[in-house]
Order: C-alpha cells, then sequence, then structure tokens
C-alpha cells in the first residue's frame, strides 16, 4: 500500500512533464492540489478528530488575502508573505479555535457556519480587502529570479507541499500524538481518564488544519494572481467538506481523491451539463448536493475505503513482546498496606436527589476491594467521584494523603489512577494495541513537532513495548493487531483493564469487569487481578457477579440508596442481615 | 440618530424579524420532530415568492417543473418502500398524493386559475412549493432516520444545494418583486406604517396563533410533539415516525413559502436570496436551542432589530456582526446542554 502510494504520488509528479498535456489540464491538478491541503486538514479535523467544519474555507482567505494585501499595497515579496500569512492564519485560528472547541454536538458545526459567513461578509466589505472586487494584480511567486507564471512550473511546488502535507499528517496520525486526536471522537470522558488534555488536543488539530488551508490560500493568491470573496464563502466551505467525506474522512489519501474528484467534476460539469440543458444554470452544485446524499446514503465511510479494499491488505507489523514483569508493578513508593484511597463523607446530590450520602472509603496498596450493591445504589456516582469525572457535594478524598475534589480527571490519572468503563470505551477504528498504548499516553513526552518531523520513534517503541506487555499480561497478546471493533465484549473489558494498566497505576478502579466475560475468562481475569494484588497495587472493583467477588476481594462495602450498609471481609457480607434484606427484600 | 429615525428602524426590524420568527419556528419543528437542521428552510421562501412573481406576470413558475419532478421520483421511491397489509390501499394513496396532486395543480395553473384574482394566485403559489417539502423529505430523509443528527446536518445541507441550483434553473438569475397587494399608508404620530408590512406583522401573529393551537388542542399535533419528545414511545402508541416526519416537513415548506409570499412585495427576491434570509430564522432557532418556540421568537425579533440597528451604523457589514454574535449564543447554549456522550 505504501509503496503504491509512493508510486502514485511520484507518477503524478511527472505528468506536468509529459510532453502534450494541455496547459489546462495541468492548471486543473494545480486546483486540486490547492484543494487537497484543505482537505487534508479537514481529514485530521473532522475524520479523525471528530470536529465537523463548514468554515474551512475562511482560513484559505486568511492565507490568501494576508499575502495579497501585503504584496500589492506594502510591496513585500510573495516569500517574505509566507510566513506572515501562516502566522495571521494561526492567531485567526487559535481565536476562532478556541471559541469552536467549547462547541458541543451539533453546535460546533453550526458555529463553524455562522463564523464562515461572518468572516466572508467582513471580506466582502471590507476596504482593505478590496470589497467584493477583491484584490488583482498580486505578483507570481519567483525562484532564482525565474518568475513562475506558467501552471507548470507551478506545478511541482504545489504537489511538494501535498506531499509534505501528507507525509506530515500521516506522521502525526502514526504517533502518541495521533492516537491522543484518535480518542477524541470517542468522548470526552474516556480520553481525560487517562490523562489526555481533550481540549488542548483540539485546539491543536484545528490549528493544524487552518494552517494547512492557510498554505494553501498562500499558494493560491500568487498562482490565481487575484483574491475575490467567493472562493472562501460558506459555499466553498462546503466543498471542501465535500471533498473530505467523498474521499473519506478518516482518510489522507481520501482527501487528495475527493479533492480530485470534486474539481474535475466541477470542471466538466460547468462545461458539458449546459450542452444538454442550456445555459443559464449551476448545475453542478445539484450534482454535489445529490452526490452528499448518496456518499451518506450509500458509502458513508467514503470513496478511499472502496478502492483501499481492492489492494491485499498490509497486515500489522509483527509485534514481539519481551516477557519479564514490567506493566503493572508500582515504582515501589507504595509499600503494601499503606493506604493509597482515602474517601471521607462523600456526598453527592443531584438537586433534590442524594445520591451518595456519607460514603467513607479507603483502599490498600495490595489488596482488592469492592462495591457491591443493588442498581440505583450510587457504586457509578461514587465512581464518577473518585475519578474526578463529577465534583463532590461534600466530603474528602485523598489520594496516598492528597486532596484530589474537584481536580480533573486527567489529575487523578497522572496520580497513578487507571481505571475501566462500566459500557466499554475503546477507539473503534484503533488496533487493539494501539488502543492499550493509549493508556500509555503519560508515560511518553513526544508532541505534535516531533511526531510530525517523526522524531519520537524511540519513545513511540517504548510506549508500543509497554502496550504489548500490558496485553500479555492479560492474555490477548495475540490480539494486538485486531481492530477492537472485531472483539467481543469480554475481550473489550480486559482490553480496557491492558489499557488502564499502561498508567503503571498505583490504584485500579474497574467498572464490572467480568460483566459479559465467559467463566473462563472470569478466571483468567480473577488471576491477573491476584497477581497484581501481589504486585502491591491497590483494586476497587464495582460489581455484580457475586462468585467473582466472594472469591477474589479482601474486603466488600455494601452501599444501598446512597448509604454504606455493611463492610467486611466476603464471609461476614454473606452474612450480614441488611445485605440480605437489600438484595433479597428481606429474609424469609 | 433621532427617535423618528429609530422608530423606522425598530419598525423595519421588527417586520424582518417576524419572518425570521417563522423560520425559527419552522426549524424548531422540523428539528425536533426529525432531528434534521435543514439548512434549505430559506429556499423554500424564495421558491415561494418567486412562484408567485412569475404567476403575476402570467408566465409558468419553473417551480411546477420541480414540483412534477420531485412528486414522481417521491412517488416511485415510497411505491418501492411500501410493504406489509392494506398494500393496494396504499398504492393508491402513494399516487394520489405523489403523482396526480401535482398533476392536479399543474392543470389548474394551465386552466387559468392563476389569473383570476390575488388569492387564487396566492392559492395556486402555496401549491406548487408547499408539496416539496414532504417530497423532499420521502426523497432525502426518510431512508435516513437512523443517521447522527451531524449526517443529517451535511444531507440538509446538500438539499440546499440542489434547491439552489434547482432554483437558478427554475427562475434564472434576475430577482423579482411582486406587486403590493394592499396599499393603504396609515400615520400615527410620527410613525409611518404601510398595509403591507402590517399585514407582515398580522399573518405571522396569526400563523402563529394556529400553530399554538394545533400543538395544544389537535390531536395530531399532540402526536407531532409526542414523536418530538420519544420517537420510539410515540411508535408504541401507534404514530408512524414517517408520516410524523411528513407532516413536519408540510408544515415547514408551507410556512417557507408563506413566509416568500409575505415578504416577496416588500423585498426583491433573488433565487438564492433565501439562504440567508433562512440562516437568520436558523440563529433564531439556536438562540432556542431548537427546542423552545417562546425563544426563538424572541430571538428572530432581536435578530431583526439588531440587523436593523447594524445597518444603520455599519450598513456593509450587518451580516458579518449578526453571524458573529451567535456564537456567544452558540457557546451558551453548549455549556446549557447536557453532554450527550454518556448513554
Amino acid at each position: 500500500m505504501r509503496t503504491l502510494a509512493a508510486s502514485i504520488a511520484f507518477l503524478t509528479a511527472l505528468v506536468a512533464f509529459v510532453p502534450g498535456v494541455p496547459p489546462f489540464w495541468i492548471s486543473l491538478f494545480n486546483l486540486i492540489g490547492l484543494a487537497s491541503l484543505v482537505a487534508i486538514g479537514l481529514v485530521i479535523l473532522t475524520g479523525v478528530g471528530g470536529m465537523t467544519s463548514f468554515g474551512q474555507a475562511a482560513f484559505v482567505g486568511f492565507g490568501a488575502y494576508t499575502s495579497a494585501i501585503l504584496t500589492t499595497q506594502y510591496g513585500l515579496s510573495p516569500w517574505a508573505t509566507l510566513p506572515i500569512a501562516l502566522l495571521v492564519t494561526a492567531v485567526a485560528a487559535l481565536l476562532i479555535g478556541l471559541v469552536t472547541i467549547r462547541l458541543s454536538g451539533h453546535y460546533l458545526p453550526l458555529g463553524t457556519i455562522a463564523w464562515g459567513m461572518a468572516i466572508y461578509t467582513l471580506f466582502g466589505n471590507l476596504q482593505i480587502t478590496g470589497g467584493f472586487n477583491g484584490i488583482s494584480g498580486v505578483p507570481p511567486l519567483t525562484l532564482f529570479g525565474v518568475a513562475l507564471v506558467d501552471p507548470k512550473q507551478v506545478y511541482p511546488l504545489v504537489w511538494l507541499s501535498v506531499v509534505v502535507a501528507v507525509v506530515a499528517t500521516r506522521n502525526l496520525l502514526n504517533s502518541r500524538v495521533g492516537r491522543a486526536i484518535r480518542a477524541l471522537r470517542g468522548g470526552r470522558i474516556a480520553a481525560e481518564s487517562f490523562g489526555i488534555h481533550t481540549e488542548r488536543y483540539k485546539l491543536a488539530v484545528f490549528l493544524y488544519a487552518a494552517l494547512l488551508a492557510g498554505l494553501s490560500g498562500w499558494l493560491f493568491a500568487h498562482i490565481q494572481r487575484a483574491v475575490t470573496p467567493t472562493a472562501f464563502g460558506l459555499n466553498a466551505g462546503i466543498e471542501y467538506l465535500l471533498m473530505a467525506v467523498l474521499g473519506g474522512a478518516g482518510h489522507v489519501y481520501g482527501a487528495i481523491l475527493g479533492a480530485a474528484v470534486v474539481v474535475m467534476l466541477k470542471d466538466q460539469l460547468q462545461d458539458v451539463l449546459p450542452i444538454f440543458f442550456g445555459s443559464g444554470g449551476s448545475y453542478e452544485v445539484v450534482v454535489f448536493g445529490l452526490m452528499l446524499y448518496l456518499i451518506l446514503q450509500f458509502a458513508r465511510d467514503g470513496l478511499w475505503p472502496l478502492i483501499a479494499a481492492r489492494f491485499p491488505k498490509t497486515t500489522g507489523r509483527a509485534i514481539e513482546i519481551p516477557s519479564g514483569n514490567v506493566v503493572g508493578a508500582p515504582d515501589g513508593s507504595e509499600r503494601v498496606g499503606s493506604e493509597i484511597l482515602r474517601a471521607n463523607g462523600l456526598v453527592k446530590r443531584f438537586g433534590g436527589l442524594v445520591a451518595v450520602n456519607g460514603v467513607d472509603l479507603s483502599v490498600r496498596a495490595g489488596e482488592i476491594v469492592t462495591l457491591l450493591g443493588p442498581n440505583g445504589a450510587g457504586k457509578s456516582t461514587t465512581f464518577d467521584l473518585l475519578t474526578g469525572i463529577s465534583r463532590p457535594s461534600a466530603g474528602e478524598i485523598a489520594l496516598s494523603g492528597r486532596r484530589v475534589e474537584g481536580v480533573p480527571s486527567r489529575r487523578i490519572a497522572a496520580l497513578g489512577v487507571g481505571r475501566t468503563f462500566q459500557h466499554v470505551k475503546l477507539v473503534g477504528d484503533m488496533t487493539v494495541l494501539e488502543n492499550v498504548a493509549l493508556g500509555a499516553h503519560l508515560r511518553g513526552r513526544a508532541g505534535f513537532l516531533r511526531s510530525v518531523l517523526k522524531l519520537d520513534r524511540g519513545e513511540e517503541h517504548r510506549l508500543m513495548r509497554m502496550a504489548g506487555q500490558a496485553l500479555d499480561l492479560i492474555g490477548l497478546a495475540d490480539q494486538a493487531a485486531t481492530p477492537v471493533s472485531e472483539l467481543s465484549l469480554g475481550s473489550s473489558r480486559l482490553v480496557e483493564i491492558a489499557r488502564a494498566l499502561c498508567l503503571e497505576p498505583k490504584l485500579l478502579l474497574l467498572d464490572e469487569p467480568a460483566a459479559g466475560l465467559r467463566k473462563f475468562e472470569k478466571d483468567a481475569l480473577a488471576l491477573v487481578l491476584q497477581r497484581l494484588r501481589r504486585d502491591g497495587l491497590g483494586i476497587l472493583l464495582v460489581e455484580h457477579d457475586m462468585d467473582f467477588v466472594m472469591n477474589l476481594t479482601d474486603r466488600i462495602l455494601v452501599l444501598d440508596f446512597g448509604t454504606l450498609i455493611a463492610e467486611g471481609v466476603p464471609a461476614e457480607i454473606r452474612a450480614n442481615a441488611k445485605v440480605q434484606q437489600a438484595y433479597l427484600g428481606g429474609v424469609a | 440618530m433621532d427617535s423618528s429615525i429609530a422608530i423606522f428602524l425598530a419598525q423595519d426590524g421588527i417586520l424582518n424579524g417576524s419572518i425570521y420568527a417563522l423560520l425559527a419556528v419552522a426549524f424548531v419543528i422540523l428539528f425536533s420532530v426529525t432531528r434534521v437542521i435543514f439548512v434549505a428552510q430559506g429556499d423554500f421562501v424564495a421558491y415561494g415568492g418567486l412562484t408567485l412573481s412569475a404567476l403575476e406576470r402570467g408566465q409558468t413558475p419553473g417551480s411546477l417543473w420541480v414540483l412534477l419532478v420531485f412528486g414522481i421520483v417521491a412517488g416511485l421511491l415510497e411505491l418501492g418502500r411500501a410493504r406489509g397489509f392494506g398494500l393496494r390501499q396504499r398504492y393508491r394513496a402513494i399516487i394520489l398524493a405523489y403523482f396526480l396532486l401535482p398533476c392536479a395543480v399543474a392543470a389548474a395553473h394551465w386552466l387559468g386559475m392563476g389569473e383570476l384574482n390575488g388569492a387564487c394566485r396566492i392559492l395556486l403559489a402555496l401549491a406548487l412549493v408547499v408539496p416539496l417539502g414532504p417530497y423532499i423529505y420521502v426523497i432525502f430523509f426518510k431512508g435516513l432516520a437512523n443517521s447522527s443528527t451531524l449526517n443529517l446536518l451535511i444531507v440538509s445541507v446538500g438539499v440546499h444545494w440542489v434547491l439552489t441550483g434547482v432554483g437558478l434553473l427554475s427562475f434564472g438569475a434576475e430577482g423579482y418583486r411582486t406587486n403590493e397587494m394592499l396599499s393603504a399608508v396609515y400615520q400615527i404620530g410620527p410613525l409611518t406604517i404601510t398595509s403591507q408590512s402590517l399585514s407582515v406583522i398580522v399573518l405571522t401573529v396569526a400563523i402563529m396563533l394556529v400553530l399554538y393551537f394545533f400543538f395544544n388542542r389537535s390531536l395530531e399535533g399532540k402526536a407531532l410533539r409526542a414523536t418530538a419528545i420519544s420517537t420510539r414511545g410515540a411508535r408504541l402508541v401507534g404514530i408512524s415516525a414517517e408520516s410524523a416526519g411528513t407532516r413536519a416537513f408540510t408544515m415547514a415548506s408551507a410556512i417557507g413559502a408563506a413566509s416568500g409570499i409575505l415578504i416577496s412585495p416588500i423585498t426583491t427576491l433573488y433565487y438564492d436570496s433565501g439562504f440567508l434570509i433562512g440562516l437568520k430564522g436558523f440563529i433564531a432557532a439556536i438562540i432556542g436551542g431548537f427546542a423552545s418556540y417562546p425563544a426563538a421568537v424572541i430571538g428572530a425579533l432581536g435578530i431583526g432589530l439588531a440587523e436593523a440597528f447594524c445597518s444603520f451604523w455599519a450598513s456593509a457589514l450587518k451580516d458579518a456582526i449578526v453571524f458573529g454574535l451567535v456564537i456567544p449564543v452558540l457557546i451558551w447554549r453548549s455549556l446549557l446542554s447536557t453532554h450527550p456522550e454518556e448513554e
């Protein structure tokens, strides 16, 4: 696949120099390249990051207008304006992004429509941007004193930019940062629970996509030599989105494919359809509208996956996992028996409802504690309080003596608390190994730039090895390269545990880990948990499965209507009349 | 700015605001019943106004062909989808609603209904545009009932493109204004009120009242509200989500076309004018969080007024300001909305 893509790229690079290719076609290829840059940004913003933007054309506009104004009115050279154009785009994207990433659900795309319209109107009405007539007479780019005016001359520059963007984006996606971005779509809560600062990553992705658009705008200004606002309006923005969706919103090459189809169709439709239907219509718009509908109806993942499926699939790299116990063992700072978690008088009220009412609990290093209780007893709410998802109305929580009420969950993760979820939260289109490696997010440091430049390989190797070891521990090492969407529910729960172990936690919070597991899987899970206990981890379980719990747990806490009604070793709990009453509605 | 200008601007703002309010209500109805954020709502406005204008000029409006084509496509799709018992009866209903209805409207036009008098002309214009709403639902949205809100939004953008492209083809690039139906002018103190603009406001209020009674008093209206609250729950008590969708789209296109007819004597409409008008109604709907009708109406009046006063101080930038103002509203709405992420 990779060599195929490389050879296609190489062949496209040569197309312009084949004698006899009409310059018109080369101009078209240039337009495809320019659109691809924007669409690649959208792939990572929308397809991977889950933020749908209808307003990307506005950032193309920032790049284009900045350069057009500086070169025509202030006499700067086009090359000198490149950094300024990118800087202006970045500042605009930062301000707009800070607002946009805060929008939730469908408010986010609506927000992009709003600022897309506002910016377009500004471009069309401000004096400095030349109103609706725009700016003409923008100088061409020059290279070694030669002005690049012929489409053939700018062609290599355009496609060089595209290749750089593709390589950078692929590197990015295939890194610690990339995994964090891919986890964004899986929801904020899961990502934050292993230490990902979701807002920061959202903003970074937004900036990245905007910068690619700005670069495209800068090239556009000096290739078209004129800038008018319509190229940066809402319709243009929707066209870019169409390209990304058409190609397959999660695939970098899909962006180029989508751009090629849309740009060529637009050109051809503008020429061909009037022959049949007469001039005076804008038929391409109708066709594009129908296309949007047809894709979402029949090929929701776009065209690229359909094409990619025709080629033999490159299997995931063989993963060799060194034996030995690295993951899971605490760093020795916690002695067995020392108190890791203590909560005193936890209260959580939702309006008039008291979901948790004065719960005290503690977990020591090297013990397994279970939180038991009928439905609605407040177990999950307690979990949310302990992991920083919601803030207690009253009470104290301390991790190794440090107070953490109201501390965001990513900070709690950093303090050594790993968790799993009652409803499994894995990133469906990532492999098992990549999902587990997400848990090791805080064990790495590589940032955006190092990832893009691929300077993170040493660290990547280390993170992947940690993930591999964690998988080995739960007995799923042979599934490392499987997409998680193909796993059974039971295996998915185990993968979540492996992910939590990658955090190298002192405390492991497991929300119904045995639910959906078969008998032999439960036995295997119990062995793993016992081993972790031996290694000195503190484990807090929420569980319904009595058999599983009774043989495994050191202590059991029973919650009913938000209040602790019993606490003790399993045998005591089994004999406790209150517990029997809560569970069975009274003893006969 | 003296008080007479302020009064004039306020009047203008309320006039536009009431149109935005109508559209906002249509957005809210559509979204709550079908979860479609129907960006193309404004296109019905342009279609309504331009159809009436074409009828006035004694031409065959392009929307007639649109109606026939959409009707046939939707009807064929419906015939293909029909399953289960009572098929013959259902086929008959489909043929009636999707094939015969457009033909009847076309016949009425060719028999000269549009030339009788103003009221007949308006009725004919409505009959030409309103069925497009349910046809669009059947063609584009019915099969996507389980898609995410986002996918439905993207499809509605596609529908908007189709409607603008077809609109250009049907009505041409020129803008039109219809004749004033009422010409009286009232003078109240410093206030000059044309009966035309008064009629817009009166009719807006009337439509709102009809909607209010429909949703609160009639069984059908209550069924729509039930679907809006829970599609599954409504289905369990025998309310079909699909017929609710058809109804909601009919109401939306009726409101859109009526708005277009109302403003066509006051504003020049182009084939693509609807989008901007629709977007403003849409913003009002956002202010209401796509859920509250009164909040949407108040938001719409606010937008109308903001726009009127902006056009006094910074006429060129009024749209930029209006759209810019949405963003704080969106943030506020985002903060209010509970995160649907958790199951």
